[in-house]
């Protein structure tokens, strides 16, 4: 066996349905470990603790890749040589059914006792009649018939095969679709405060995945902002605090300069712009702070975007940075709570409900000093870098709206102004969106009629019997379980015959 | 929100409902134990003969067809059945009822559903297929969904999470729910089918004989599996519509999400596998076998030992 010999016998061991069966088992066992272990590309950050609680187990994972299942190269391959071998299987049988459409049925075997289905009877019709009426009969059923010299060959049930190849070819079909979306598809996150906007640019996402092949420089330029956000909680019974609905209510442009339009957005009902959605998925409270600094002056006036720490009831925390400060630069870490009260022991302050019925904050930490800011490095605005700080020792108190805490030594004081609330959104493109849509629809069209529908063939053979009269034998065959339309045929056939004969075997006798 | 009127009654039902099928079981286990066993060479001859599912049922039927009153245990229990099924329903939709949406917003509804599309599975393959000698098996199936979802799954009814709240779960979960009771009902005949499959090659007697020859087993739970095979697959398809609109991705191998891709792959291959030579038969079986454990777990397991976003169908 040459080279070209090993490959043909590699291309068909690799496109055999046994070799098919066990990479689809490989793909169903490799897409386990995606479930059991957190992956990187679903909750990242639980990769990241895993990985603090797994110091010796944990980088080997990290090293078979199965913290990156889905993206991994054994995966990959598994799937890969799986749809190599489809194709390798589907695009030959494609070709074969179109062959077969283009010819005719295959001609009456010598011996039609030998078929799965089989019957005898007699007629007193010319053998010429019989099959005639025969083949009447069968294209009433839409069999394709072709008459031989004193036999007729009927066939149908096509679909059977055209929905087998339609399913598979659309799976095909809808990897590649998957793949578009890969390549040049992307994914934004972004909180957005009520009363401020976006344009859909990287600068503007906390966190921004591009597809392969996107230039992040040329995403689709439209602007969005939310003007109100609006969050109902079921208020009393087992559920309470449980949200009932979110509404963002949006206005946007399509690119700068176009018209203004406006839309809710809810969650199940994303914005759709240039092509892309906005996507509601969560919230969270951005309380108002004002900031006077030692001199007098005003050094922060705005709302601050505070993270759940508690996602029931929405106690949160954030920062507040007053870089412009004088003569120190001011910081403050700070917690909220939407529905304030005294915890059980009265030691402390918790939310009790996550709407604002008691909306309260405090100061956790004052510090004042070098925010670090100047650095160049990137500075979260979620925390405070407290190496060059000085904390300040203020009053523990929880402030209510219009509540100031002075700093001491006329360092300066903060105002609880007021709250917004923000709403966590994803702004998502997906070429391949639409494709694998249509890809899906066609398989699960396909896979109904295949299971549907049977191909079956149908041979009637007459001749003259030693008695004058007509001796009919009609064989059938069908791939899969036999249908009962061989039997109702056979009714019909023998209908056509006016004096029914009892026939030498019986009807529809299934024989090995 | 709730009324609780509503909600007890539903409770109330659903007991019925259980202790019905309760009797129904007994009854089909009567109607097995009473029925006059074939001849063991004409069950032999329906096994090798590749026989269509009616005409094997049709034989099994004929032998019990000239004991009148025994064949009244099956009536009775088919009766019951009914009875049982209709109350179970019942109690489907006064659960909705009582919280004005549709009864398959947790795990304790979804698994109820899933009992009931599993009778209605039963009774359908009943009319089309005879397949009575099912009865007791698929019941004892059905009660214990119906005890654990009770005992371990119930959830006081109340209102679901704004995700939730879309026409998409009357689509997607439908077809979910259906596709479940129906791979319920494959899998209990595949089952039998492996014991009935070995009782035949080992020649043994004993119970097994009451049931059909594994052949007609075998189809019947290919026809189930094939039947409901699609559904699924338009179930997965649904849910990745509504993932979609929900969370801005169709797919994300969200655990809920790789575990349906697991049972669709495994049930794909068991339809390949009943159709290749060196694969058919009971290595096919137990594929589908396998692939009923990976419901399952998708089912339950993923909501209890895997965190992802489909974790507000609580347990």
């Amino acid at each position: 066996m040459g080279l070209t010999g090993w490959l043909r016998w590699g291309w068909r061991q690799l496109t055999s349905m046994r070799t098919a069966l066990i990479l689809l088992f490989l793909v169903a066992l490799a897409s386990v470990p995606g479930s059991i272990f957190p992956q990187r590309g679903q909750s990242p950050e639980r990769v990241v603790q895993y990985l603090e609680e797994h110091k010796t187990l944990g980088p080997w994972l990290d090293r078979l890749s199965l913290f990156d299942v889905f993206a991994a190269p054994w995966f990959a391959a598994v799937y890969l040589l799986l749809f190599v071998s489809l194709a390798g299987c589907v695009l030959p049988r494609s070709w074969q059914l179109l062959q077969n459409l283009r010819s005719r049925p295959p001609s009456a075997p010598k011996r039609l006792g030998r078929l799965p289905q089989h019957a005898e009877f007699h007629s007193g019709e010319t053998p010429e009649r019989v099959l005639e009426q025969a083949r009447e009969t069968l294209r009433r059923r839409r069999f394709r018939t072709v008459a031989d010299d004193g036999s007729l060959a009927a066939e149908k049930g096509y679909l059977h095969e055209a929905g087998n190849l339609v399913f598979h070819l659309a799976l095909l079909a809808l990897l590649f679709a998957v793949g578009l979306g890969a390549l040049f598809g992307y994914r934004g996150n972004l909180l957005l405060t009520e009363g401020t906007g976006f344009s859909n640019s990287v600068a503007h996402y906390g966190e921004f995945h591009p597809g392969h092949l996107v230039d992040p420089d040329d995403l689709a330029p439209f602007q969005a902002t939310m003007d109100d956000f609006e969050v109902e909680f079921v208020s009393s019974g087992a559920q309470t605090g449980q949200a009932r609905e979110f509404h963002a209510r949006m206005t946007y442009r399509e690119k700068p300069g176009s018209a203004e339009r406006s839309e809710t957005v809810r969650v199940n009902h994303p914005l759709e712009v240039a092509g892309a959605k906005v996507y509601l998925l969560g919230h969270g409270y951005a309380p108002t702070f004002k900031v006077t600094d030692g001199a007098g002056h005003v050094v922060f006036d705005d709302a601050v975007q505070f993270l759940p720490l508690d996602s029931a009831n929405l106690a949160s925390e954030g920062v507040i940075k007053a870089p412009d400060a004088e003569p120190q630069q001011l910081g403050f870490q700070m917690m909220f709570w939407p529905t304030a009260a005294p915890t059980p022991d009265g030691s402390s302050v918790m939310s009790t409900f996550p709407g604002p019925l008691n909306p309260m904050v405090a100061v956790v930490g004052a510090f004042k000093g070098d925010l670090n800011m100047d650095s160049g490095d990137p500075q979260s605005v979620y925390e405070l870098d407290a190496e060059n700080l000085e904390m300040v020792k203020v009053e523990r108190k929880a402030m209510a709206v219009g509540e100031t805490l002075k700093l001491p030594d006329g360092a300066g004081e903060i105002t609880f102004t007021g709250f917004k609330e923000y709403a966590s959104m994803t702004v998502t493109y997906d070429p391949g969106r639409v494709p694998a849509l249509v890809s899906a629809s066609l398989a699960i069209a396909g896979l109904v009629v295949s299971l549907m529908t049977r191909r079956r063939r149908v041979w009637v053979r007459a001749s003259a019997g030693e008695d004058g009269r007509t001796v009919v034998e009609v064989g059938g065959l069908t791939l899969g379980t036999p249908t009962v339309e061989f039997d109702d045929l056979l009714r019909e056939l023998r209908a056509e015959e006016p004096e029914p004969e009892p026939a030498p075997a019986s009807a529809g006798t299934i024989k090995e | 929100m709730v009324d609780t009127e509503l909600a007890d009654l539903s409770n109330n039902m659903l007991l019925g409902a259980v202790l019905l099928y309760v009797v129904a079981m007994l009854g089909y286990a009567a109607d097995l134990a009473f029925t006059p066993r074939p001849a063991k060479a004409r069950a032999k001859a329906l096994a090798g003969a590749g026989a269509p599912v009616e005409e094997a049922a049709d034989t099994a039927e004929d032998s019990a067809e000239p004991d009148v009153p025994r064949r009244d245990w099956g009536r009775f229990a088919v009766l019951i059945t009914v009875f049982g099924g209709l109350l179970h329903a019942g109690g489907v939709v006064a659960r909705g009822m009582s919280v004005s949406r549709w009864p398959w917003g947790n795990m304790y509804e979804f698994v109820v559903a899933i009992c009931l599309a599993a009778v209605v599975g039963f009774l359908v393959l009943l009319v089309r297929s005879k397949a009575r000698y099912l009865g007791a098996f698929v019941m004892l199936a059905v009660i214990l969904g119906l005890g654990a979802a009770t005992i371990w799954l119930y959830q006081a009814p109340g209102e679901l999470v704004p995700a939730l709240k879309s026409y998409w779960i009357a689509i997607h979960v439908s077809a979910a729910i259906i596709a479940s009771g129906g791979f319920t009902v494959g899998f209990v005949a595949t089952l039998l089918y492996l014991a009935k499959a070995r009782h035949e090659e080992k020649a043994s007697t004993g119970f097994l004989d009451r049931l059909p020859g594994s052949t007609t087993l075998d189809d019947l739970a290919y026809k189930a599996t094939m039947f409901v095979f699609p559904i699924w697959t338009f179930s997965i398809i649904a849910g990745a519509i509504w993932a979609d609109e929900a969370w801005g991705r169709y797919w994300g191998w969200d655990p809920k999400e790789t575990w349906s891709f697991i049972v669709f792959a495994i049930y794909a291959g068991y339809l390949h596998a009943r159709a290749t030579a060196g694969w058919k038969g009971r290595k096919a079986a137990v594929v589908a076998t396998i692939g009923y454990a990976a419901l399952l777990f998708n089912l339950v397991g993923v909501n209890v030992f895997l965190e992802g976003m489909h974790s507000y169908a609580d347990v």
